[in-house]
């Protein structure tokens, strides 16, 4: 039905309900109704990543996502990945690594390496390549983005939290 | 100074990215304003085409709905979109207003405006819009405008925007006694900055104030503000351009287009704020293309290949208006064409050429990139064909230390000073030749290494920096001793905030965490120059410099009153003022912002300052080499490896100098291999998505080592700084096009011609039976 | 670029959906993975009336091996899980080996084998490894319950066989020898682009060493995915080598008769298909049987 449709996810670790509109984008439902603006809309056609979340676990680009197909997740966002104030292991990397300019791809490319890592803590520098090619930048050149990712997930397996 | 400069040149962590990192930047479209409503734009879907009516009842019809206009229905004069820089003579008949009245030029051009409550109401209404068009054969290539058989500004009665010609020497004694001569046409492909967050503005509009009130505005706000304030017939201090967090610009974000007055005009209509966020279709035909030049080229040498003269015709096509960068694309190929070489004659004929596409404006190197392409691969050819190595001519040709300053003539009409500063570029590619290993390489051109055959390609460049207005800045110690700096110089993403502070620390001598730099919006200080020609570092960080400096000097005042003494036994260091005769005596900056604020409401522990270097530019310069892997059977190139020499006076903070480098290399990359704004016949652009425009990602990289050289500081300020923005952009495609040449040496292919892929390559290798 | 309006159904049953879809009229979809309908919507270029949303359907997912060795895929299984999936690296390497090939990590996440197959983009990588395996794609409609062999499934540039209403249930693999000789390359402009050209290949060899059954297929070349009966036929019966790997990519450039597009003509797809058909072949024989490491 076009009307509004009764949403209840789980964002970041806290319950969420709103109503929307079953053509409503979950990436538009975060950042207009959650106001969650961290995640940031780059293309809409799913090719530039900045959209990128995480959904159950995996990697998703939130713009080729409708909210309602979002019922009852578990959504992190690039606002759930600290602790605190205390950055993660991978934002803190990305900081030390000048990973970042103008920071408006950067979202995506933390929630996407967030499940890369979680998945295979010890990548190889092509496969971090690999995993990360469906987020562009136009800033770094993705070479200390690539760094980061190598550098926090040499940190994770060394149990510095 | 007498503190030390713990931060300058040290690779200070940035200031900015905190917020970044954890999703709480403030981005255009992460602006809510009460009562606000949102804008989409009805384009036209012609390239060329009369307007014969325009029906907006369906889309007014739409609930949520609040207005729908178009030409007709806008109570103003439509003012024209402004020449900001390059304004040659007779671009003012091509100039855009913001919306089409009884013509459309280009596949993207606006035609009406839907104000709506949410984005996805608009653009129901957008669908809803009927305009009847007649369309009109559209104009496509350079050689077709230049025909002039279809007009595209009929007034005009012409399709050339302007031309002229630019030379030094004599170029007919040049070329008629030269024993070596070689003429070659070079294109390069038409692509743009696209930066990752597309463009967007909110305007508040009150006229009875008045106010208007422009957030999402960037780049050139003083500039920008001057003009809309003539447009909209408003004192300029009724106009306040507002800078938040901008996901990059690289040129194309920030100038005036067409929305910069479409946005207030919808506020206005409407009594509120109005919202518009350009999406990613809108953004590739809507936001400038740059890069799209004709260059036919011709070089004389003496037999051992001395360069004689150089003479060029350049076509710039500039698209269907002239808007705010005028001539900057192709005027910059003609000035940059002769490089850093010794050229003793030079001429070019430069053709501006109206076509139905996308207007053009400046990415990244602008006119350089181009340049670097063309001569770099002609003086290959010229090497090739007198047998000579690659680095050796450019050896023979670069010019030597002794025969700098160099003032290159008036090679764009009207800049009759332009002077190439001290340099040695011998020395810059001296150090990539040694970085390369080019020895090792130069006699092994064409190896086959694991099935792929190998090359390896060399390109010099020199490009200006630092042009433009005057910078401003203003450093407050608030009474908790912390210290903000305002600028008018706009932040665009590349850590203006980190690279400010870590000056203005360093003349205050103390911790960088106590400063908070404020940028770009109009509110700040009285004016500004803004932020482009990578000018901030020498602009902006010059003036916080000299504020700084103020600031201490004033920090001295206030202590020789409050202590009621002579200044001139006091001391500024470590962020306090010292008395001399009493070492025990102390005052802090923040005791002394309390003690000024005590002395009266208008008094402060600040200082002003504005740098200007009166129009001396610095010039960068370097050389870039890169090692390809190519598969002939497929067309398909790797760079293995890439390296790049730099010099540009002295680093601010080297990481953030490593980040713009290998940032603007690869962006180089995709320009040479991926970046490509295709038309077809009809005007209509196929590459209209990032399916079909291709942006270099993270599997496409050459290992990559970027050095910045630090031997010839700026004459022109005190610090030393040149721009670092754009040299690792501006040789890519010279350096990967040497390569790709060198590699496939056995085969005798050429390549003249942007963007190099697979098909165009398999192309060139089947016409020579391979 | 938002998506015009749709009435959305979330069934959580293949009944169920059958049920939706035939109340609501020709111009409902299926909606499976979403990654590439949804752009389409956001473009504004599809415009559906309905969603019937089969991400709730259970039934729908799932990677199994049967009695007989056949390799069954439910029609929602993401293609991450593919790609991710130990049972397939041994079930059907050639399709282990492809799946990294398409989109990106976040696409694989969400994009699932039948939304792919439905789809049908000629240039897509499960088109052509399902036509090369000679699959069997079990569906369900309004009429009931079939099963289309791939060669019967595409029919054109984003159309298939299936009707109104019907959808893709299971993809089932025959059995592959574990002893198959197999190999996939495919070039596109970036590393997760569509296939300018690519090709699908597997031989088996018999006691005496000579090929007893070879596959040969293209994707990128025409308007669905390509057999090619002609180099097939060249390498039927003889014993596998350089020269006969040559003369099957000629036959290879002979049969095909790709379109030009933005990046690439006809005469690249054409060459170059020549071309990875040879080293495809020459990569298949290298390759050490049985099975293949990721």
């Amino acid at each position: 039905m076009t009307e509004q449709h009764h949403l209840t996810l789980t964002v970041n670790g806290r319950a969420h309900s709103c109503d929307v509109e079953p053509r409503m984008t979950l990436a538009d439902c975060l950042r207009e109704r959650l106001d969650l603006t961290g995640t940031h809309l780059g293309c809409e056609h799913g090719v530039c990543g900045a959209c990128t979340i995480i959904v159950d676990g995996a990697a998703v680009r939130s713009c080729l996502m409708f909210a309602v197909q979002a019922e009852g997740a578990e959504i992190t966002t690039v606002e759930g990945l600290a602790d605190g104030e205390t950055l993660s292991v991978l934002q803190q990397a990305f900081h030390d690594n000048f990973a970042l300019q103008c920071g408006f791809c950067t979202p995506g490319f933390l929630t996407t390496a967030e499940t890369i890592l979680a998945e295979n803590p010890s990548p190889t520098r092509a496969e971090v390549q690999s995993a990360i090619s469906g987020n562009i930048c136009r800033c770094t050149g993705y070479v200390p983005i690539i760094d980061a990712i190598l550098e926090a997930a040499e940190r994770r397996r060394a149990g510095k939290k | 100074m007498t503190t030390s400069s713990p931060y300058i040149g040290a690779s200070v962590k940035r200031l900015e990215d905190r917020r970044f990192l954890t999703g709480t930047g403030r981005y255009i479209d992460d602006v809510k304003l009460p009562d606000m409503a949102v804008m989409a734009i009805y384009r036209s879907p012609h390239a060329h085409a009369r307007i014969n009516s325009i029906d907006l009842a369906a889309a007014r019809a739409v609930p949520g709905v609040i207005d729908a206009f178009c030409a007709a229905d806008i109570d103003m004069d439509l003012p024209v979109i402004p020449l900001r820089l390059a304004p040659f003579d007779g671009f003012e008949r091509f100039l855009q207003r913001p919306i089409a009245q009884d013509k459309v030029r280009f596949v993207g051009e606006p035609v009406a405006v839907v104000i709506a409550s949410d984005r996805y109401i608009a653009e129901d209404a957008l669908d809803l819009i009927e305009v009847d068009f007649a369309p009109l054969p559209a104009v496509t290539s350079v050689d077709q405008a230049a025909s002039g058989e279809t007009l595209i500004h009929e007034d005009a009665g012409e399709n050339m925007g302007t031309r002229y010609t630019v030379g030094r020497g004599d170029t007919d004694d040049a070329f008629s006694d030269a024993p070596y001569t070689r003429r070659e046409r070079f294109t390069t492909n038409r692509h743009g900055a696209v930066p990752m967050e597309t463009r967007g503005l909110i305007a508040e509009f009150d006229p009875d104030a008045p106010l208007l009130r422009l957030y999402g505005a960037t780049k050139v706000n003083f500039f920008n503000r001057r003009h809309l304030a003539a447009a909209f017939d408003l004192p300029e201090e009724a106009v306040e351009l507002i800078e938040t967090d901008v996901g990059g610009g690289f040129g194309a974000r920030g100038e005036l287009y067409p929305e910069d007055y479409l946005v207030p005009i919808a506020s206005r209509r409407n009594g509120r704020p109005v919202k518009w966020i350009e999406d990613r279709r809108e953004n590739l035909t809507a936001t400038n293309h740059s890069r799209d030049i004709v260059c036919d080229l011709e070089i004389a040498t003496s037999n051992d290949g001395k360069i004689l003269g150089m003479r060029a015709t350049v076509q710039g096509d500039m698209g269907a208006y002239v808007r705010t960068n005028g001539g900057v694309v192709a005027s910059k190929a003609a000035q940059f064409l002769p490089g850093p070489y010794r050229v003793p004659s030079f001429s070019c004929d430069v053709q501006f050429l109206i076509t139905n596409k996308t207007p053009v404006g400046t990415f990244r190197g602008p006119g350089r990139f181009e340049a670097n392409f063309c001569r770099e691969r002609l003086l290959d050819m010229v090497a090739a064909d007198l047998n000579i190595d690659p680095a050796e001519l450019r050896l023979r040709n670069l010019m030597e230390p002794a025969e700098l300053p160099y003032r290159i003539g008036e090679l764009v009409p009207g800049d009759v000073n332009a002077t190439f500063d001290r340099g040695n570029y011998p020395s810059a590619l001296n150090q990539l030749l040694d970085e390369v290993g080019y020895a090792d390489w130069k006699d092994r051109q064409g190896e086959i290494i694991d099935g792929r055959a190998h090359g390896l390609g060399i390109a010099c460049f020199i490009e200006s920096s630092a042009a433009g207005p005057p910078e401003t800045a203003r450093v407050t110690v608030a009474p908790d001793g912390n210290i903000e700096i305002r600028t008018g110089a706009s932040s665009v993403g590349q850590g203006t905030e980190t690279g400010l502070a870590q000056i203005c620390a360093d003349y205050l001598a103390i911790d960088i965490d106590r400063i908070n730099v404020l940028h770009g919006s109009t509110t700040l200080v009285p004016t500004g120059g803004g932020t482009f020609h990578s000018r901030n570092t020498v602009m902006a960080g010059n003036a916080v410099r000299m504020a700084a400096e103020a600031l201490r000097t004033r920090s001295i005042e206030l202590a020789a009153l409050r202590w009621n003494t002579d200044a001139g036994g006091l001391e500024y260091r470590d962020g306090a003022v010292h008395r001399g005769d009493d070492p025990g005596s102390i005052l802090s900056l923040a005791e002394l912002a309390a003690f000024a604020r005590s002395r009266g409401p208008d008094e402060a522990l600040a200082a002003d300052a504005a740098f200007d270097n009166e129009g001396k530019l610095s010039y960068s310069y370097g050389a870039h080499a890169a090692l390809v892997a190519v598969d002939v059977a497929t067309g398909v190139i790797e760079v293995k490896k890439y390296v790049l020499t730099e010099e540009i006076g002295r680093a601010l903070n080297p990481a953030m100098v490593q980040g713009q480098a290998v940032g603007g290399l690869v962006q180089g990359l995709g320009g040479t291999f991926l970046d490509h704004m295709i038309y077809d016949e009809d005007g209509q652009l196929l590459t209209g998505s990032f399916a079909d425009y291709l942006l270099p990602t993270s599997t496409e990289l050459p290992e990559i080592t970027a050095i910045a050289l630090e031997e010839s500081p700026s004459e022109f300020n005190p610090m030393g700084f040149k721009g670092a923005g754009e040299g690792g952009i501006v040789a890519v495609a010279a350096a990967v096009g040497n390569a790709v040449v060198h590699a496939l040496n056995a085969h005798g292919i050429q390549i003249n011609d942007l963007p190099i892929t697979p098909n165009r390559l398999r192309a060139a290798l089947r016409a020579t039976g391979t | 670029m938002k998506p015009p309006k749709f009435d959305y159904f979330a069934p959580d049953s293949i009944e169920s959906a059958l049920t939706l879809i035939a109340e609501h009229g020709d111009d409902a979809r299926y909606l499976a993975g979403g990654q590439s309908l949804v752009p389409m919507m956001n473009f504004r270029v599809a415009a559906p009336s309905a969603l019937i949303d089969l991400n709730g359907i259970a039934t729908l997912r799932g990677i199994k091996v049967d009695k007989n060795s056949r390799l069954h895929i439910g029609a929602m299984t993401r293609t991450r899980e593919i790609e991710m999936d130990s049972t397939i690296a041994s079930a059907n390497p050639l399709l282990h080996a492809a799946a990294p090939h398409i989109a990106h990590i976040q696409i694989r996440n969400r994009g699932t084998i039948g939304g792919s197959l439905a789809h049908a983009d000629p240039a897509a990588e499960m088109p052509g490894i399902v036509l090369a395996c000679n699959a069997e794609i079990n569906s369900i409609g309004p009429a009931g319950p079939r099963s289309i062999a791939a060669g019967d499934f595409f029919e054109g540039i984003y159309s298939t066989a299936l009707q109104d209403g019907e959808m893709i249930t299971e993809i089932v693999f025959p059995p592959w020898p574990a002893a198959r000789c197999w190999a996939f390359q495919e070039i596109s402009r970036r590393e997760g682009d569509f296939a300018m050209i690519g090709i699908a290949a597997w031989f088996d060899l018999n006691e005496t060493g000579e090929i007893s059954a070879a596959s040969l297929t293209a994707i990128g070349a025409g308007d669905t995915p390509l057999r090619l009966p002609a180099a097939e036929e060249i390498l039927s019966g003889q014993p596998p080598g350089d020269v006969l790997f040559a003369e099957a990519a000629q036959a290879a450039v002979n049969e095909l008769d790709p379109g030009s597009d933005l990046h690439a003509s006809a005469e690249y797809r054409r060459e170059v298909g020549g071309v990875l058909v040879e080293r495809a072949l020459k990569t298949a024989l290298q390759r050490e049987a049985p099975g293949y490491t990721a």
